[in-house]
């Protein structure tokens, strides 16, 4: 074996062509499962693009960090499926970059919170936990309340999302500041043609102060459409079985 | 300048290589260490085989056990419902909650599911013995802004309260001085009549002032007496209860904003099995109608 060892290590073209077949086979068997994903992904109606509003919650969350804390992500268990709701799909993040399944529990899994609590609840949880919950260890994020939502480049980020590959129409980008105004006004003009282009899209003022767009309306907007997308009366469960 | 070695092989425990008089030991990783991998390659190819692997062109190898972690949970929660199953069916069939009442075995079954539901989902709000928090009721008083009926209390859990669910209860407590309804001067004055409609000590003539617009304003919901109308979720102002606070400050502000809380609608995200266990439970929690 050695003796066999002694012709690569002595002649540095051939050394060089076997390191490379070796990276090779080792980059294709962890690269090539990627352009298959098509087929993990199960075929649901339902999920759509996170709108201009919940996704600037989103860039919130993940500024806060409350990935660190909180999973999204229900595993296939009979415990976590009692607890939470139907476990998690893999169509239900596909639009999620990066995905924020987390890998750690302090607080509880996140990835059907949407409709489960009331606006209000939310606020004053963010605000102060421990006044609605008083064994909680959150920390306060009161300040989403007093921030005023930055979303003067909210255009760039469904652009540079389109470039992911998140379906995001030229109309969709066009619109997006309006949009983002639109979600936190019911009476706005602007009304039906948001929810053509989110549909299902929760419009209502999030944190209940009308003056402004704060950051709270759009953690809680975003908070508001978790897990809500896919309607499960008619999923097919059975047809995604993996 | 190197020199290459050209001794034959090593007759000591080195490779027999030699490069400017260093020399190699010839150390071996431990014959342990290299079963182990060889086990783990092999091991790795008997997992191919049996359980889902490769992904192919049009999905991936399924493997002799046609292992699926989904329909594991799905077989696993089928399993569970076998176990809950008569009580379950029962429970699904209960229209009144003597039902129940009556029956100890599928009391202390209907209980402790609703406990562990309660637990899961309502007590982050109405606290973990529901106990409730400022705008949030109190579930073990009987005092009842929807009707403490069983079939009240289904129905409330069932569409929520002002959840956007087309069957949920809505009412709406006017921001009176918000929305100008109301002079501010009169506002002060019904603070104190509400302060004296419920026992409190307050400006006895400010709240003669206001007995009018009480009348006006407030009798429609809350009724001439001021008792409440749980058909129009309006409290009844008579008795110590308060949701938002029975304080000065908070009626102020109560009056002058409004209140509008909301519950969520639990229809679709809990069966109606565990929403009848629900209801049961509230209902046994302390002041059920």
């Amino acid at each position: 074996m050695l003796d066999r060892h002694k012709f690569l290590e002595k002649n540095s073209l051939v050394l060089t062509v076997a390191i490379l077949v070796t990276v090779a086979v080792g980059g294709a068997v962890e690269i090539a499962p990627l352009f298959y994903l098509e087929s993990t992904i199960e075929k649901v109606e339902g999920v759509r693009p996170y709108s201009p509003l919940e996704l600037a919650g989103r860039d919130i969350y993940i500024r806060e960090g409350c990935y660190t804390c909180h999973s999204q992500q229900i595993r296939p268990l009979r415990d976590e499926v009692e607890r939470y709701g139907h476990y998690s799909l893999a169509a239900e993040s596909m639009y999620d970059h990066p995905f924020q399944w987390g890998s750690k529990r302090t607080g509880p899994d996140l990835a059907r919170v949407g409709g489960k609590y009331s606006d209000e609840w939310q606020r004053q949880h963010l605000i102060d936990p421990r006044s609605v919950v008083p064994e909680s260890v959150m920390p306060p994020y009161a300040l989403l309340d007093k921030n005023r939502l930055a979303y003067h480049d909210i255009e760039n980020k469904l652009r540079a999302l389109r470039l992911e590959g998140v379906p995001y129409t030229d109309e969709m980008i066009e619109n997006a500041k309006s949009d983002l105004e639109a979600q936190v006004d019911p009476f706005s003009a602007d009304y039906d043609a948001l929810l053509a282009r989110y549909p299902k899209a929760q419009i209502r003022n999030f944190d209940g102060d009308s003056s402004a767009v704060s950051e709270m309306d759009a953690m809680i907007a975003y908070l508001q459409v978790l897990g809500t997308m896919v309607d499960f009366s008619t999923y097919e469960a059975e047809e995604n079985y993996r | 300048m190197a020199r290459n070695d050209k001794r034959g092989p090593a007759t000591d425990d080195t490779t027999g290589h030699e490069w400017d008089g260093i020399r190699e030991f010839n150390n071996p990783l431990p014959r342990w260490w290299v079963l182990t991998f060889y086990a783990t390659v092999v091991w790795a190819i008997v997992y191919w085989v049996f359980m889902p692997a490769w992904p192919g062109l049009t999905g991936y190898t399924k493997g002799l056990r046609n292992h699926s972690e989904r329909a594991n949970v799905a077989a696993d929660i089928a399993r569970l419902e076998a176990a809950r199953g008569a009580s379950i069916k029962r429970l699904a069939a209960v229209t009144r909650v003597e039902e129940v009442e009556n029956d100890p075995d599928l009391l202390q079954f209907t209980l402790a599911a609703g406990a562990s539901i309660f637990g899961d989902n309502c007590a982050t709000c109405h606290g973990s013995g529901g106990q409730g928090f400022p705008g949030y009721p109190n579930l073990n008083d009987d005092s009842w802004l929807w009707g403490g009926s069983f079939a009240d209390i289904k129905q409330t859990i069932r569409y929520g309260i002002r959840s956007g669910h087309e069957k949920a209860h809505v009412s709406v407590m006017q921001a009176f001085g918000r929305d100008g309804l109301l002079p501010p001067e009169t506002i002060s004055d019904l603070v104190a009549h509400v302060i004296r409609l419920s026992g409190g000590e307050a400006d006895a003539a400010a709240a003669a002032r206001a007995a009018p617009v009480f009348q006006q304003q407030c009798a429609a919901c809350h009724g001439p007496a001021g008792k409440g109308d749980p058909l129009q979720g309006a409290p009844d102002l008579t008795d110590a209860i308060w949701l938002y606070g029975g304080d000065r400050k908070s009626i102020h502000t109560t009056l002058t904003n409004g209140r509008a809380g909301v519950m969520p609608a639990w229809e679709g995200r809990l069966t109606q099995d565990q929403i009848t266990a629900l209801a049961v439970y509230v209902h046994d929690l302390g002041g059920g109608q």
